[in-house]
């Protein structure tokens, strides 16, 4: 029992939501609730009449709702996968920000494959890709990803929100009964930390491969046809890269919402937010290189099927998303990101929402203008969105962000016991590798010179087998 | 770690010499035992493997199997459908168009929906023009499905959906397609359509729906079919006249080649070198559609100049 609940920091923010909500919080769910009232009841409009209720038709049949789908799994790559970089790498500032990056994951993921069930012509014959399911089809290998990277992820989610359910059990508070049922009798003893936290390690370093692949293998639904602009191989990259960039900047917002929400601003401090704009400024800055060699490989190809999609973009219909994604979406982030006084909660909030406004239009304006110059016929198609799509779009928003804030009241969004383990274990620690940096001291010169000899040594070594 | 003697005779395959050599007590040692239940450990893992792997292996031609097509014309060889558009004969009647309509009951999606993209044609007049007024040279194309033998729309059906069947054409199963529109999208010809809606069929049209060819709910993607059906029936009438199926039975068997009044379209088996279509495959007017793609169509147009240089 000794350890769980003793803490060395101000747990009471956190705790403080679990099991009730106030009056911000009542309200915003019911608006909530009442944007995807009017999602489920545009669904129900376009599953009883089908598709025809939406703007697509030959030659784009594809559009919002695809859009959609590779915008919410782009999110789901904020999560988890930077999560587990960042503890594979052993960034200690990571402790406060894993969990609530994980949540986004789980819930993006969800509605990223709920897109792609809605945009089925007969969702009542879903299961017959699992019944008569074709391996060689891209849409197979989403399946298998994305269902992989959901197990996965639930997996990765679920094993640091043990301890932090014996802590809330212990403490009895909100729903004891849950918390009793999911902590799995977790006591913190040292034989179930070490357990524990070789199962972490496990998951965070399978998670990479997979979150990778999962968003690859959305790109290879584009990228395995013969449509002109779609046919790439670097779309597998590309989508990968603009995934992870418009995750993080749905993490820096969910986070700033938190923080400002829960009263957090001595947990999740001004310093993680600027360390996370430098990731974002990376990313924005690997986007930027992306987008310019796609388009300028395209444009000195010259090829006419290719162009009138390109031309379409960079001239014509498109312009104005397409230059606006560009200045918003990269440039000004990258502005914004590069200077330290853009690097504070409001300049990534502001960052981060232009951010992820243009990675939905440049999702977009990967499905659409292609579709509408096909090779074949000649004559350019039209696509004009109709309230249908736009309603369920704003549902599966909306569903998004309630089941995040009901996260918020269920569970820590902080990780309670990877802070304490910060204080506790990690500063000898990190004093210890800081050691094995430094160059090798002959003997003579004696301990004195250097101050580090004298710490204590790290936890990890104590611990039992 | 048999002995000398008994290594020559003991079957690795089977334990029974453990049992016929009882004067060696030693010379079976738990080897073949271990080897036994080591083998029905493979044995049982080979048998999940399988159990597993049939249904992923198992052909997806239920369908093309049934239709059990007698020999083709000019021997036992299957046939390979195909089609030749004279676009130097075609009027541009648009007869092909309205035929094909009403053969395979395809929906009338009435002229606003139409206008929006939702009209379905399985026969389509494809209209391109070159230059500008008053140099403007223009062409019409009727563009059924062009029958790849290398089909884009079928590798990437998640479900088994659209298939080549045996004779070689692209074919649809409405009862098994999710309309997930990967195959629309996929088709660099866009020759498939999907259902936007329900089809409105009214009272008079209800009557006037061909048996032959089944109608389609919304929410699944529909497309040619070399008028599959007419086929089936005209080599059930040969077989019926104790004959084979000949090019002259076929050659304007589909309702598109039927109504053509300029005799523009010919129907026809690609792998009977003897046929019509074949010769005019042959023709030093013969082009396919984007042959650039590795698509291999059998849709064969012919002209004397290509349309687009």
């Amino acid at each position: 029992m000794a350890g769980v609940n003793d803490f060395s920091f101000s747990i009471k923010p956190i705790l403080d939501p679990i099991g009730k909500g106030g009056r911000g919080f009542y309200l915003a769910a019911a608006g909530l609730l009442m944007v995807m009232a009017v999602g489920v009841y545009a669904y129900v409009q376009q599953f009883v009449h089908g598709l025809g209720t939406t703007g697509m038709n030959r030659p784009v049949y594809w559009g919002v709702y695809m859009a959609n789908f590779v915008f919410f799994i782009g999110i789901s790559h904020a999560g988890t996968l930077i999560s587990a970089i960042l503890r594979v790498a052993n960034a200690e500032w990571r402790r406060p920000v894993t969990r609530c990056a994980e949540v986004i994951t789980v819930f993006a993921l969800i509605f990223g494959a709920l897109s792609v069930i809605i945009d089925l012509g007969r969702p009542d014959r879903l299961l017959f890709v699992i019944q008569h399911g074709r391996l060689q089809s891209p849409i197979l290998w989403d399946v298998c990803c994305i269902s992989t990277y959901l197990t996965g992820s639930l997996i990765y989610l679920y094993l640091p929100l043990i301890p932090d359910c014996a802590i809330l059990r212990d403490r009895k508070i909100g729903w004891v009964w849950l918390y009793t049922l999911l902590a799995l009798g977790y006591q913190g003893t040292q034989r179930q930390k070490h357990r524990l936290e070789f199962w972490i390690s496990v998951m965070a370093i399978l998670i990479i491969p997979i979150a990778i692949s999962v968003h690859t293998v959305v790109a290879y639904i584009y990228a395995t046809t013969l449509q002109p602009g779609w046919h790439s191989t670097i779309f597998g990259p590309y989508f990968v890269v603009g995934a992870i960039f418009s995750g993080l900047a749905g993490l820096m917002i969910a986070m700033a919402i938190i923080r400002k929400a829960f009263h957090l601003e001595g947990i999740l401090k001004d310093i993680h937010f600027n360390n996370l704009a430098l990731i974002l400024l990376v990313m924005t800055a690997l986007m930027i290189y992306f987008t310019f060699n796609i388009y300028l490989v395209e444009i000195t190809g010259n090829e006419p099927s290719i162009m009138a999609s390109v031309m379409e973009k960079v001239t014509g219909e498109f312009a104005l998303p397409f230059w606006g994604m560009i200045v918003g979406g990269f440039l000004v982030p990258l502005v914004i990101l590069s200077f330290p006084k853009g690097r504070t909660v409001t300049g990534c909030v502001v960052a981060s929402v232009l951010i992820l406004v243009s990675m939905w239009i440049e999702r977009f304006l990967i499905v659409v203008p292609t579709l509408i110059h096909p090779r074949l016929p000649w004559p350019t198609g039209i696509y004009n969105p109709t309230w249908v799509e736009w309603s369920v779009t704003a549902g599966c928003l909306a569903a998004f962000a309630l089941l995040y804030m009901l996260f918020a009241r269920v569970f820590p969004i902080v990780s309670i016991w990877e802070v304490q383990e910060g204080v506790d274990v990690a500063i000898p620690e990190i004093n210890k590798r800081f050691e094995g940096y430094m160059p090798d001291v002959p003997d003579e010169a004696g301990s004195a010179a250097f101050p580090w000899e004298g710490m204590p040594p790290h936890g990890r070594g104590e611990r039992e087998p | 770690m048999a002995s000398d003697e008994s290594a020559p005779r003991s079957n690795p395959v089977s334990p029974a010499p453990a049992r016929s050599a009882p004067t060696q007590p030693e010379a079976p040692p738990p080897n073949p035992e271990r080897r036994g239940a080591l083998r029905q450990i493979a044995a049982l893992a080979a048998g999940a493997a399988a159990f597993v792997a049939l249904p992923l292996l198992r052909p997806r031609r239920a369908l093309a199997q049934e239709d059990a097509p007698s020999p083709a014309p000019g021997g036992t060889r299957k046939p390979r459908w195909g089609m030749a558009i004279d676009l130097d004969r075609c009027t541009a009647c648009q007869g092909c168009v309205v035929a094909c309509k009403t053969e395979n009951n395809v929906p009338i999606a009435g002229a606003d929906q139409t206008e929006r993209g939702r009209g379905i044609f399985w026969m389509d007049m494809l209209q391109t023009e070159e230059g500008e007024y008053p140099d403007l040279k223009g062409q019409f194309i009727p563009t059924p499905c062009n029958h790849c033998d290398n089909a884009p729309c079928v590798k990437v059906c998640p479900v088994g959906a659209t298939y080549i069947n045996e004779e070689g054409i692209v074919a649809q199963m409405w009862a098994r397609c999710i309309g997930c529109r990967f195959c629309t999208t996929a088709c660099p010809y866009t020759r498939r359509y999907f259902n936007w809606q329900a089809p409105d069929w009214s009272e008079a049209a209800r009557h006037t729906l061909n048996p032959n060819v089944a109608t389609r709910p919304k929410g699944v993607v529909e497309k040619c079919t070399f008028c599959h059906h007419r086929i089936r029936q005209a080599r059930e009438t040969a077989r019926a006249e104790g004959r084979a199926m000949t090019d002259a039975d076929v050659r304007r068997l589909p309702a598109c080649a039927q109504a053509c009044p300029a005799d523009a379209i010919t129907f026809g088996d690609l792998n009977d070198p003897e046929s019509e279509l074949s010769q005019l495959a042959k023709s030093p007017r013969a082009v396919r559609l984007q042959e650039e793609l590795g698509t291999h169509p059998k849709v064969i147009y012919l002209r004397e100049a290509k349309w687009q240089e």
